[in-house]
């Protein structure tokens, strides 16, 4: 029986998608078997970013009103076998699906993958409580912006209130160092301060992470991005290992390194 | 009317007159008594200054129309003000309201954006509310934690002597009875900035809500008393 982890975050374009489409990668790459599940109905985008939009062919909706089976829409990927994908519907919206029929769908991939990873779309109405209803998890993503932070503050609290899900935990997308630095931007401590739930990771706000998306290809495949290395720190420390935090203004000069190497940083 | 004890006694003091009420008879023969008694002695009021009227019930439930009606007939003589209706008597409802309102309720959670909170009687949270957050409680509001949402105290409207407690005091808006005040120059009266456990008060005479440091709030005001429910 494996783990359904909701991705989720209130406000939209913090990088739910992106999110859940790299945290899905780096757990194929550990070698668990995956499924991620587009629930943003109407506007799916999951497909996109994960360069499988032309294999689909029943979706989400197809699905739950039984006209196919929940694994023959099951999309799977080119590059890992053990990654799969279950799309959004694009013709319908929001309302085709119910939240108890959504927990029978997550509730049957569960036996069959270790973690499924559900995309929700932005909103607090009916397609949150579509992507919460299975959930095990929840993971919240935000930006160090006023506006970000106050939705998922708001999230944070409807997502307390469904008994089923384990307290959420955090990633705080998109940070830019040089207006870390210069203080124009809401600080992590700040963040943690206000939000008072675990931090499960901090994502730089990295150039490498659109052309990939562009191109279809999860940006956590690329191992020499700054972004790759968070998503593989938060793919870790989903697996329950213990990985300290990125260290956000790195020095390298040859002292640090050399600092660095003897462990003292 | 032949009864051997009159059924309202008229008691001059230094600071105004006392009305005893008897407590056995129909109330209507209460109120045509002290219709009578008022008539027959306007010559000791006609004059003069305004003399305070204490109307003393005893074992008497007395309604809020009674009450009304009773002040209706003693103001209709020139000179007379009420002071007071005392009675000894409460009904059931009255208790258990004012029970609710003196009763502290100990809440710890998180006040989230979007969460409402609102409590009878003094709010004693553990745990901060946040910006979009809402606590209100129609006695006090006392919170260990940090304040950036906004609280409500004495929210039943008449509560202008509540006050509101924070270990961080960072509102985005205070109210205190009917007296809104945002967190901008002007409508808060912040005394000092970076302390901790900060009160908020409505200072009557500028009409404000003002943010002090407890100890000094507790100077200017009876916060004592307040804060000894604690």
């Amino acid at each position: 029986m494996g783990e359904a982890i909701v991705v989720t975050s209130g406000k939209g374009g913090v990088g739910k998608t992106t999110t859940s489409a790299n945290v899905g990668t780096v757990l194929a790459l550990q070698g668990k078997k995956v499924c991620l599940v587009d629930t943003d109905i109407g506007l799916r985008n999951l497909d996109v970013v994960m360069g499988l939009e032309n294999r689909i062919i029943y979706d989400l909706v197809d699905v739950a009103q039984g006209r196919c089976k929940l694994n023959q829409a099951l999309v799977k990927d080119k590059r890992f076998e053990c990654l799969s994908m279950l799309p959004a519907a694009q013709t319908t919206d929001k309302t085709a699906v119910k939240p108890s029929e959504m927990k029978k769908m997550v509730d049957e991939l569960k036996s069959d993958f270790d973690y499924v990873i559900i995309d929700c779309p932005a909103g607090i109405e009916r397609g949150f409580r579509n992507a919460v209803a299975g959930a095990d998890h929840a993971i919240v993503v935000t930006t160090p912006e006023i506006s970000s932070v106050r939705d998922a503050d708001r999230i944070i609290g409807l997502l307390e209130q469904e008994k089923q899900i384990t307290p959420p935990r955090l990633i705080i997308n998109r940070i830019r160092q040089h207006l870390l630095k210069s203080g124009e931007m809401l600080e992590i401590d700040e963040i943690m301060n206000i939000l008072a739930i675990d931090l499960l990771g901090i994502v730089v706000d990295d150039d490498g992470v659109i052309s990939s998306s562009n191109k279809g290809e999860p940006v956590a495949l690329n191992p020499s991005s700054k972004a790759a290395q968070a998503y593989r720190n938060i793919g870790r420390r989903i697996l329950g290992e213990t990985v300290p935090l990125m260290v956000l203004d790195e020095k390298n000069g040859f002292f640090h390194r050399f600092k660095s190497l003897l462990g003292m940083r | 009317m032949s009864a051997t004890q009159p059924l309202v006694t008229m008691k001059g003091r230094k600071d105004g007159l006392v009305l005893v009420m008897d407590e056995a008879c129909a109330y209507r023969d209460l109120v045509r008594e002290l219709k009578e008694k008022l008539a027959a002695n306007t010559n000791l009021y006609k004059e003069g200054p305004v003399i305070s009227v204490k109307v003393q019930a005893g074992n008497r439930y007395i309604s809020e129309v009674q009450r009304d009606q009773l002040k209706e007939i003693i103001h209709s003589f020139d000179h007379l003000k009420v002071e007071d209706i005392q009675s000894n008597v409460m009904t059931l409802e009255d208790i258990a309201k004012k029970k609710a309102q003196e009763k502290i309720v100990p809440i710890a959670r998180i006040i989230r954006s979007g969460q409402v909170l609102s409590v009878e009687g003094d709010l004693l949270l553990v745990g901060d509310v946040n910006p979009g957050g809402t606590v209100s409680a129609t006695g006090n509001i006392y919170i260990f934690g940090a304040l950036r949402g906004v609280a409500a105290a004495g929210s039943d409207g008449d509560g202008k002597d509540a006050v509101i407690v924070a270990s961080i005091m960072k509102p985005t808006q205070l109210k205190i009875g009917q007296v809104i005040s945002r967190n901008e120059n002007g409508s808060v009266e912040e005394m000092k900035e970076d302390h901790l456990l900060e009160c908020a008060y409505l200072d009557e005479k500028i009409g404000k809500i003002v943010i002090d440091r407890v100890h000094a709030a507790l100077k200017k005001r009876n916060l004592s008393l307040v804060l000894e429910k604690l």
